[in-house]
């Protein structure tokens, strides 16, 4: 008997570990595949100018990141902007303040939204956002857009990520201890002084995990954003212009034009930025977090 | 179980009732307090007076309601929908659950120990802090001060006077404890209500928290729900049995323990039950 359980709890072990090591070394893999494959483009041009110049030729052999990175940046950061005190907004008023019904109600709603793929919210970017911003909001601003901007990718990234954030954060300030709450409310503090400074306080390792998780997420979007950044190549000079994020660069032209010197391992080396920017980004919060928890041990 | 008749020492708030040596001012006062938690009627028609300025505890077996009743002083189960509540109840005379009453200050009058301590996520000092910073009190002086005075009173300020901006989680439980009482003190309440308070904590600390309270209740009333008899034997004025959602007898310590008048009283006590 004994013996059995025990060889159970190492095989399960050993399973889980081999499983760990595994899903570490495909994740490996892909870095050093893209790697390699986008090493002759490097070698060729230079780091430096691949990442500063924003010339895109491929026939003339000019290929520029700069606007593709910008690009990227740029869409991610107003989904952020735009998604993230929404998202919290709402979560705290669904967790603190709305019915167990209500809660019940909109945990299923936020898991379908979060279930729609990305080629519908796509194709209700264009049907309403896009001529909304190219008829209604851009002309206050600008002489002329499309409507197919940063401000559209930005947008419909947002709603795209706003269920995914909402649910996380569901989660995160559902597991605030009951007991927190009471011990400051016995306090005599109101509920919104409650809110902010315990459950805010004591969820922030939450919230930035999974902001971290919606900015990795935003970053890797293709699909949605495609058929409304208008792709084109050049400095976004405001949120109205298009603009052309890294993976809708790939997801656009990997396949074609294969004959032309060197581009294959541009695209390749797109797909290293792409990679390299979201694992970079992964680290720098994982160390982030680490460091509030030994600061403030929440 | 046959229908007990409820002592009721006190029937109108703010009147002095002489009792043996005590003079009584009764500070909580209950009025055919009925609480029904999803149609379970947890509290049967409760009537007590808590007499000012010393020791009540509650006493009676697991599940009796006393946790319940407890929470009921300061509105507790306000956020809990489940939760009906029927009859009065009396704080300095005023009836907090009356319409249109704001619970905040309400709550500001007690200060609640729970079962586990529950420091707030932040520092030492910002948990004492807490409550004179809601109530607006500001300026960092006058905060140092209080933090200092109210850890004082509950014997952490040599423990915990270097390292007051550490997170309130690297305390022991014991101290946590008494951080939550500092932080309860430093709203400067009228009542300590108390939910065994000491049941999670090692025999120091358990001990250091009882004398505590008999130190406090020369200037706070002080309601514990107690888990253990002896606790209650050697700390109360007064004590409140509760069996299965009734209050069976409330007397001084001595009437309860030495002269019980009912038959399920003299069974407990005796450790008939439990
Ligand atoms: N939130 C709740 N939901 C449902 N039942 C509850 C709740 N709180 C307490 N009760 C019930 O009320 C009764 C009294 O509980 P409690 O006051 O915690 O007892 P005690 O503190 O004396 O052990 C128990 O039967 C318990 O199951
Ligand atoms: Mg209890």
């Amino acid at each position: 008997m004994l013996k059995s359980r025990l060889l159970k709890d190492r095989i399960a072990r050993h399973y889980m570990l081999t499983a760990t090591v595994v899903a570490i070394f495909f994740l490996f893999l892909i870095g050093v595949g893209l790697f390699v494959n986008s090493l002759p483009i490097m070698q060729e041009k230079g780091l430096w100018t691949l990442l500063t110049t924003s010339n895109w030729r491929p026939f003339k052999g000019e290929f520029g990141f700069a606007s593709y990175i910008l690009s990227t940046l740029y869409v991610t950061g107003i989904a952020i902007v735009i998604a993230l005190p929404l998202s919290l907004l709402t979560s705290i008023y669904i967790i603190e303040y709305a019915s167990p019904k209500i809660l019940r109600a909109f945990s299923s709603v936020v898991d379908l939204l979060a279930g729609i793929p990305p080629v519908i919210y796509g194709v209700w970017g264009t049907l309403t956002i896009v001529p909304f911003i190219s008829e209604s909001l851009a002309p206050h601003f600008v002489e002329f857009s499309t409507g197919y901007s940063v401000l559209a990718a930005g947008v419909v990234l947002a709603i795209m990520i706003i269920p995914l954030i909402i649910s996380i954060l569901m989660e995160v300030f559902l597991a605030v201890p009951k007991e927190m709450r009471e011990a400051s409310m016995s306090l005599g503090a109101t509920k919104w002084q409650t809110v902010k400074k315990v459950v805010i306080r004591k969820s922030i390792p939450g919230i930035v995990a999974a902001t971290v998780l919606a900015i990795s997420r935003a970053f890797g979007e293709t699909l949605a954003v495609l058929m409304v950044c208008g792709n084109f190549t050049d400095l976004p000079k405001s949120i109205f212009d298009a603009c052309y994020p890294l993976p809708a660069l790939i997801a656009n032209n990997y396949g074609e034009m294969m004959s032309v010197p060197q581009y294959e391992s541009a695209l390749m080396f797109a797909a290293f930025l792409l990679f390299f920017i979201i694992v970079l980004f992964n680290v720098i919060s994982r160390v982030v977090l680490i460091q509030i928890d030994k600061r403030y041990q929440l | 179980m046959e229908l007990i008749t409820v002592p009721l020492i006190i029937e109108q708030p703010k009147s002095k009732v002489m009792n043996g040596s005590n003079s009584l001012n009764p500070h909580i006062v209950v009025e055919n307090l009925n609480i029904y938690i999803q149609d379970n009627h947890i509290l049967k028609n409760i009537n007590m007076a808590i007499p000012d300025k010393s020791i009540t505890c509650i006493i009676g077996p697991s599940g009796c309601g006393k946790t319940t009743l407890l929470r009921s002083f300061n509105r507790l189960h306000d956020d809990n929908m489940n939760v009906k509540i029927t009859g009065n109840l009396f704080v300095d005379g005023e009836d907090i659950y009356a319409k249109g009453t704001e619970v905040t200050h309400i709550r500001k009058k007690m200060g609640l120990l729970a079962q586990r301590p529950c420091s707030l996520p932040m520092s030492i000092i910002d948990n004492v802090v807490y409550g004179p910073r809601i109530h607006g009190v500001r300026g960092r002086r006058k905060l140092y001060e209080i933090a200092r005075h109210q850890l004082v009173a509950v014997g952490l300020w040599d423990e915990v006077k270097d390292r007051l901006k550490s997170p309130a989680s690297t305390l022991s439980i014991g101290q946590q404890q008494r951080l939550c009482l500092a932080r309860g003190l430093a709203v400067e309440p009228e009542i300590i209500l108390g939910d065994e308070a000491t049941s999670a904590l090692d025999p120091i600390s358990s001990k250091t928290i009882e004398e505590l309270f008999v130190t406090i209740k020369d200037k706070y009333t002080v309601v514990l729900v107690t888990h253990t008899l002896r606790q209650a034997k050697r700390i109360a004025d007064y004590v409140a049995f509760m069996y299965m959602g009734e209050l069976v007898e409330f007397g001084t310590a001595d009437q309860l323990f030495n002269h019980p008048k009912n038959q399920l009283t003299k069974e407990y006590i005796s450790g008939g039950f439990s």
